[in-house]
């Protein structure tokens, strides 16, 4: 069973992207970005639009790869690995689109992630069942993906990665096209992620506010570099930050 | 010409093209991909009957099915694999389901000749029984049961086991599903098989009515079931059958109810229909009418 397998177990590994730099022709996407990512924190990356984050978080989940520099999963070097070979290795990522099968039930888009892993059918249903109870979707698990309104198809994509039984999960903006009523509900389930599932999560989204709230540490990216980094006191201090970034929005923090 | 015998033999030809709608839709459902080879593989199932002429049906049957199966799935190893792995464009794997089509047609030619083979299989199935004074050949009533079994069980298949559920997942968003673990290759290989099944049958079925088997044979079938799989709406498989029933349920009727005469122009009407359907309900006519959503940015 992958349950009881040590490399899914390992305390003290990280995700790691060291020294990573990505170029797309002449254009110069990440330049030497580190980040650290331990199990059962939640880490913010933010930064204004076009500052790389989501290339960085391309080169993590395998969706790309990175010029120079390498991408560590507990010690292991996965800089070539295709994202569903790190998908079983622990890492799970979200989608700034949902990419739920929308034509499949809310049930099965998370079943279908968790047999992608190796689960048997029965473990897939028994997970399928728990998460969408957990994250408050259990009424709608026989309706079609493509039915749920925004903040719920937001939940399916967290199901869909914690149905992995990932030790880190990567949600690229999930806060987007929600409402701000919907927001505390999502910093929960971030929250869960991390306290139930043991999970660290990489949160990158444009949402000061929830930012700020949800996360340990946050990491600032602009222009492909690592701008800032600290505790979410020390950003919203951040002189530097408030003019790359906070500048108009981040105003009401 | 009465009514009843019309009915009859529209729902058989119905059932018929709805089978080689559900083949063809099943691996674009999976691949983006119209196979127009897929006549091939009725062709061939239909020379390997003719050459068990001596078999027990049963056994000829089995046969049949082995070797579509097979040449289904030579069909996606030797051509539409590799040039997936090369990330060929969907237009040039277009082309190349053309080439396998072709290449098959003229490997027919040279194997078994221009001039036709006999197919005699089940031919006992031509007599009929009466209803309220209404002939009806066996054949109609084994198309139309068997059609609505297999395609039950194609339903139940992908909507009730595991590797179904790959199925529905790659066919929804292939880029997606692959990301999640499904393995690509299984997926699609699974579709060629069942469409494989899918071609046997009409194999078997078809040449009861139609023994005589060409080289050719497959490419009106293929064209056929391809018109009602687009107006039927390509995106999902009850769609595509319904269309494909259709289809062969309008053809059946009016080549019965119309003069020979009259029939000639029959494909011309089809073919028009399909342009207005076309140029009205671009996807298909059981799709639903909000079908083609832009997604939200």
């Amino acid at each position: 069973m992958a349950e009881q397998d040590p490399q899914r177990r390992r305390p003290s590994g990280l995700l790691r992207a060291v020294g990573v730099s990505r170029s797309f022709e002449g254009l110069q996407a990440l330049t030497d970005v580190d980040l650290e990512l331990a199990r059962s924190e939640v880490v913010g990356l933010i930064g204004p639009n076009g500052a790389g984050k989501t290339t960085l978080v391309n080169v993590l989940t395998g969706f790309d790869f990175p010029t120079t520099g390498r991408v560590e999963l507990e010690e292991r070097d996965v800089t070539r690995w295709p994202p569903q070979r790190r998908g079983r290795a622990g890492l799970a990522r979200t989608f700034q689109h949902g990419h739920a099968f929308k034509g499949l039930t809310v049930r099965e888009n998370v079943e279908v992630a968790a047999l992608g892993v190796g689960a048997s059918s029965r473990d897939a249903r028994t997970r399928a069942h728990r998460l969408l109870g957990a994250l408050g979707l259990a009424a709608r698990a026989d309706e079609a993906a493509s039915v749920l309104p925004h903040g719920d198809e937001r939940k399916l994509g967290v199901a869909r990665a914690l149905a992995t039984e990932p030790r880190f999960v990567l949600m690229d903006e999930p806060a987007a096209g929600l409402t701000e009523a919907e927001v505390p509900d999502l910093a929960a389930v971030v929250r869960s992620v991390r306290d139930e599932h043991g999970a660290g999560v990489l949160l990158i989204d444009h949402n000061v506010t929830l930012i700020l709230d949800v996360c340990d540490r946050i990491q600032v990216l602009d222009q492909g570099r690592t701008l800032a980094e600290g505790t979410p006191e020390e950003i919203r201090k951040n002189i530097d930050v408030a003019n790359a970034y906070l500048g108009g929005s981040g105003r009401d923090v | 010409m009465n009514w009843g015998q019309a009915i009859a033999d529209a729902i058989s030809l119905g059932a018929l093209y709805g089978l080689v709608a559900v083949g063809i839709g099943l691996v674009f459902g999976v691949m983006r991909l119209i196979n127009f080879a897929y006549g091939e593989l009725i062709t061939a199932g239909a020379y390997v009957l003719a050459y068990t002429g001596g078999w027990p049906a049963p056994l000829a049957i089995l046969m049949c099915v082995a070797a579509v199966v097979a040449l289904a799935l030579v069909q996606e190893r030797v051509a539409f694999r590799p040039l997936r792995r090369m990330g060929a464009s969907p237009a040039a794997m277009l082309v190349a389901t053309f080439a396998v089509s072709f290449l098959l047609q003229a490997i027919y030619l040279l194997a078994f000749g221009s001039r036709g083979q006999i197919v005699g299989t089940l031919g006992q199935l031509n007599s009929a029984f009466t209803v309220d004074g209404v002939d009806i050949r066996w054949i109609l009533l084994v198309t139309t049961v068997t059609g609505a079994i297999l395609l039950l069980a194609t339903g139940a298949l992908l909507n009730r086991t595991t590797i179904g559920l790959h199925v529905r997942a790659a066919a929804q968003d292939f880029r997606t599903a692959r990301i999640l673990g499904v393995r690509a290759n299984r997926v699609i290989g699974l579709s060629f098989v069942v469409a494989g099944v899918l071609a046997a049958a009409v194999s078997v079925l078809y040449t009861v009515s139609n023994p005589l088997v060409q080289p050719q044979m497959g490419v009106p079938i293929t064209i056929f079931a391809l018109v009602g799989v687009v107006v039927g709406g390509l995106d999902r498989l009850w769609s595509a059958a319904l269309g494909g029933f259709a289809v062969g349920f309008v053809y059946g009727m009016f080549g019965d109810l119309l003069s020979s005469q009259q029939t000639v122009y029959l494909p011309a009407v089809v073919y028009g229909s399909v342009i207005l359907v076309l140029l009205l309900r671009p996807a298909g006519l059981f799709a639903p009418l909000h079908a083609r959503q832009v997604e939200r940015v």
